[in-house]
């Protein structure tokens, strides 16, 4: 790779970087909004036309809050749990295709930070290890509540991961590759007619009980309501981050919006296409032969279009964690440990033998 | 040997011994899962992609966890710390002392095997062609091998089981 070619994945590597976090700060002002709309409630109005200054306002007051210490907590885990929270959640986003490849002449763009061919595995290890921050911040905390809140964080990611991985698997036995980009890419069929059947090739028609399956791992591994029990604030305060303060707080909060992205992002990439999109090849069709752009341009306007349409996906997956949120009450901790030991392991498991069994019989592939 | 190689085994060995000096055992945890970073970054180098995302996934994401999850259980701290008597210290690093001289001793003449540039295939840890020579070369030690772990799963699934007649919770 010449090094221009590396500067330019260089920019998309903060590109990545820095939407994602743009992400994250805007979600905490459309969990207000949802919120305020599903209570039929105002919400955020003050701060900026529709409130929409209102994530500056929460970071001034965060920024500008004291630094607690509490008495006897461990201060350089008490620091390193919430940074740990942040990079955790921020490095997972480096494997996911954004979009195909953008040419400019011999110049290729990949919009993706890094494409790898173990890429699931990288999402599910990162993701495994997510869970450090919360209990080390809970541990170096000393306050029995911060680490009740740590405990139930460790074993609910634990037994969650369980299923969540054997869902995967049920896809890997269809895909055929571990790598995120090639996984989009099979979601398509090229020269389709002018018809819907462009949106049947996604994954989520093939495996819906793995989807479904995923989705509730998903929120289980994101610390969500229904399942945020490690914060569950009626019974354990604040959970394992009942002691910070400030910005350290700050960094909690948003490393869970951060994730949030990130599982709807592997979601839509999994199970919905990724930038794979309806009609997509009559529109680049239409771009090369009826308009006067240049080859290129069309391949880019048809790939920008497929980054809008993951977007899109990522957007309404988002929403989706908001309304379920806003929607459902919490579960109780035994409900939570049977639901993922005796319903959806088992559940995966029979999902691997169906799509073993379906795969055989030639009725997928 | 490259910068980054002579950079992980540093930090590899560093950590490595954090998990052994370190007072707190949350501390040594968290070096032993530094460690098995620099040891993912090892495999990495080696150009074997599938073994260092497991590495992580199994050992950093899963066992780790429970450990931490254990020690902070225990709640240790250096007032209810139990004291060996120092006999038994003494006779800890005898014992220990020993086995380090007969490791060094045993491997100080080994030549590490050399490989045929020729018939060498560099992909050989990529997940595909792992996946090949597990199923096609190997597949009887695999099968066997998971089926042990099916009988200590199994077993300990027992182990953790309540008798007749004991209060579950």
């Amino acid at each position: 790779m010449t090094l221009p070619a590396l500067g330019w994945q260089g920019l998309v590597v903060l590109a990545t970087f820095g939407i994602s976090l743009l992400i994250a700060t805007y979600c905490t002002y459309a969990e207000r909004v949802i919120a305020a709309f599903l209570q039929d409630r105002v919400g955020p109005d003050r701060a900026g036309p529709f409130g929409l200054l209102q994530p500056l306002a929460d970071a001034v007051k965060l920024f500008t809050k004291e630094e607690f210490f509490p008495a006897g907590a461990n201060r350089a885990l008490f620091v390193f749990g919430p940074c740990l929270a942040m990079i955790t959640a921020l490095m997972s986003s480096a494997v996911i295709p954004f979009g195909n490849f953008l040419q400019f002449g011999d110049t290729i763009v990949h919009l993706q930070g890094i494409e790898i061919n173990v890429g699931m595995l990288y999402v599910f290890g990162i993701v495994s290890l997510g869970v450090y921050g919360i209990m080390i911040g809970g541990w170096a905390s000393n306050n029995k509540f911060s680490l009740l809140g740590a405990i139930r964080a460790a074993s609910q990611n634990i037994s969650y991961e369980l299923a969540m991985g054997l869902a995967l698997i049920a896809v890997l036995m269809m895909s055929g590759t571990l790598s995120l980009r090639e996984i989009t890419l099979q979601q398509t069929h090229v020269g389709g007619g002018w018809h819907l059947s462009d949106i049947f090739t996604w994954n989520v028609f093939k495996q819906p009980l793995g989807f479904v399956i995923f989705i509730v791992c998903a929120f289980a591994e994101t610390n969500r309501t229904p399942f945020d029990l490690p914060e569950c604030e009626t019974e354990l305060i604040g959970g394992y981050h009942t002691e910070y303060s400030s910005m350290k707080m700050g960094l909690y909060l948003f490393a869970e919006y951060v994730n949030v992205f990130v599982a709807t992002a592997v979601m839509s990439v999994l199970y919905f296409g990724g930038f794979n999109y309806p009609f997509q090849y009559e529109f680049l069709d239409f771009l090369t032969n009826k308009t006067s752009l240049s080859a290129d341009w069309a391949h880019n306007i048809f790939v920008l279009m497929g980054v809008v349409a993951m977007f899109a996906k990522i957007f309404t997956g988002i929403f989706f964690f908001m309304w379920v949120r806003w929607t459902l009450p919490r579960f109780r901790y035994d409900q939570l440990m049977r639901l993922g030991w005796t319903i959806l392991i088992p559940l995966a498991i029979f999902n691997i033998l169906l799509t073993g069994g379906l795969i055989t019989f030639g009725v997928i592939q | 040997m490259s910068p980054l190689f002579l950079f992980l085994s540093f930090v590899a060995l560093l950590s490595a011994l954090g998990v052994v000096l370190a007072k707190n055992p949350v501390h040594s945890v968290l070096f032993l899962i530094l460690t098995f970073f620099t040891l993912s970054g090892h495999y990495l180098l080696l150009n074997a992609q599938f073994l260092a995302a497991v590495n992580i996934i199994v050992y950093a994401g899963a066992i780790m966890v429970l450990f931490l999850f254990v020690i902070m259980f225990l709640n240790l701290n250096e007032e209810t710390e139990p004291h060996k008597p120092a006999l038994a210290k003494f006779a800890a690093a005898i014992a220990g002392g020993s086995l380090l001289l007969i490791l060094v001793a045993a491997l100080r003449n080994v030549s590490p095997a050399g490989y045929d540039p020729n018939s060498f295939d560099s992909q050989i840890g990529m997940v595909d062609r792992l996946g090949m020579v597990l199923f096609r070369d190997y597949a009887l030690p695999f099968e066997l091998a998971s089926i042990l772990l099916l009988a200590a799963m199994v077993g300990s699934v027992m182990l953790g089981k309540r008798e007749t007649g004991e209060r579950n919770f």
